[in-house]
């Protein structure tokens, strides 16, 4: 990056995400799915349940689980195969994405049953996580899931001394001093529920980096909203 | 102060309907500070001072006195285990299945075998969600022929019209028998011909109820296959 210049690699401002776009029930056979591509990373997220949890004891007769399974496609990266199946990464991911869902919904709604969300990307240019994230939670609301609120998430960092929103793949590899971090905040409420870090970071860093994190989940929020409200407008509720 | 979004609105999860304590929460809704937020995804309905949410999407939820169809998926010792096309199955037992005197340790399936498809009733919904099943009603039957469809369980409503009259017009031109349940399942049983075209009609009011003039379409829907014969 040009240490002269204000602009990113990209021409982006340092605040300035990627374009986003999304859509809401794009899998017909779940009960609720979304598409959430920011730049060049494209995540799809099917949800399927409440319904049966099998085996049997995995059950819980106080409260319901929730089951995410993050994946990226053997084709999505730049050049070197994925291989299928899950990794430590995938494993990883899949983990604090369930952990970033769960403050908002009400599992104790559907005991002993399980809500499955299976997060798929097809196209990965960084930011994969919060990608995933951000259409997992719409498509929860599209399965019409009790929630407390929505989940926004992105990836927020510092590339040789700058702050920066949105980091693309280009610029998490950029040589020198990277900290990546991807934080994931409910909209409302203004709540962390993800927070990680590769790199370092001073104390006064990391909270201007929470701060522009919360300021530009905001904008992604405002998507998810367009997009959920847009795919059932029209719908009076009333008999014919 | 007030409302905060209108009538027949949607709403997202986590969505501010209302500041102040002039409004309730009910269904879909919860309170939090002194304003009230929207627990799913909906449309607001507004009623007095009572804010509720009617859900546009989801699940069955297993209702008292809702009239389904479910498949019977298990035989046991007391009774059918039943697929309600919700997040549960539910449970149909002896003596709510039939009156006859059945002995003890006799052969169940001589009443309903596995994937037979059955109308009928909910007669109780536990906290546990667990659902008990009736046969004891006006039209609850075994179904023997006709095709099994699934469908939104929220466009029920319309797909049954105002006093049944959406289902009754399909019935009339094509001349089927049609039975819609509750939790989004419905049978349709005439001519084969006659059945896929009652099929396309329920998938085009499923698709297209949110546009008005709905009755006005699939009227016409209906009497154009009419005319091709």
């Amino acid at each position: 990056m040009d240490k002269n210049s204000d602009k990113r690699t990209d021409g982006r401002k340092p605040e300035e995400l990627r374009p986003i776009s999304a859509r809401v029930g794009i899998i017909r056979k779940a009960d609720g799915s979304a598409m959430f591509r920011i730049g060049d990373t494209i995540a799809y997220a099917a949800v399927y349940g409440p319904r049966e949890l099998y085996p049997k004891f995995m059950q819980d007769p106080t409260k319901g689980i929730l089951r995410c399974r993050y994946n990226m496609m053997p084709f999505s990266g730049s050049g070197d195969r994925v291989r299928p199946g899950p990794s430590r990464r995938s494993t990883e991911i899949s983990l604090v994405t369930e952990k970033a869902l769960l403050p908002v919904l009400n599992l104790e709604e559907f005991p002993n049953a399980v809500l499955d969300v299976f997060i798929d990307l097809p196209q990965t240019d960084a930011g994969t996580r919060c990608a995933g994230i951000c259409a997992a939670s719409m498509a929860l609301a599209d399965a019409g899931i009790f929630m407390r609120d929505m989940v926004s998430a992105v990836a927020v960092g510092m590339v040789n001394g700058r702050l920066l929103a949105d980091l693309s793949y280009e610029e998490e590899s950029t040589e020198g001093e990277v900290s990546d971090m991807p934080v994931a905040f409910t909209p409302k409420t203004g709540e962390l529920t993800l927070l990680q870090l590769d790199g370092g970071v001073t104390k006064t860093e990391l909270i201007k980096a929470l701060e522009l994190g919360r300021k530009v989940c905001r904008e992604i929020y405002s998507v998810q909203k367009a997009t959920l409200k847009e795919k059932y407008s029209g719908e009076s509720g009333e008999e014919d | 102060m007030g409302l905060l979004v209108k009538d027949k609105d949607i709403v997202v999860p986590g969505e501010d309907l209302a500041i102040g304590m002039d409004y309730l929460p009910s269904y879909g809704t919860f309170r939090e500070g002194d304003g009230i937020v929207a627990a799913k995804l909906g449309l607001v309905s507004v009623e007095g001072r009572v804010i509720r949410l009617i859900p546009l999407s989801g699940k069955y939820l297993p209702k008292r006195d809702d009239t389904i169809i479910g498949r019977v998926v298990d035989v046991t010792f007391s009774g059918w285990r039943v697929d309600i096309n919700s997040a549960y199955s539910a449970m149909l037992s002896l003596k709510d299945a039939t009156s006859d005197f059945i002995a003890r340790g006799s052969d169940l399936t001589r009443y309903f075998t596995f994937g037979d498809h059955i109308v009928t009733k909910i007669i109780n919904v536990t906290s546990q969600n667990l659902v008990d099943l009736t046969m004891k009603g006006v039209g609850l039957r075994k179904l023997d022929e006709g095709r099994i469809l699934a469908v939104n369980p929220y466009k029920v409503p319309r797909i049954i019209g105002k006093q049944g009259s959406m289902v009754g017009m399909v019935k009339d031109a094509t001349n089927c028998r049609i039975t819609v349940g509750q939790n989004g399942v419905v049978w349709v049983q005439g001519e084969p011909e006659n059945e896929l075209r009652a099929v396309a009609a329920i998938r085009k009011i499923e698709s297209e109820s949110h546009i008005s003039g709905l009755t006005d379409r699939i009227k016409a829907f209906l009497e154009k296959g009419n005319s091709k014969e």
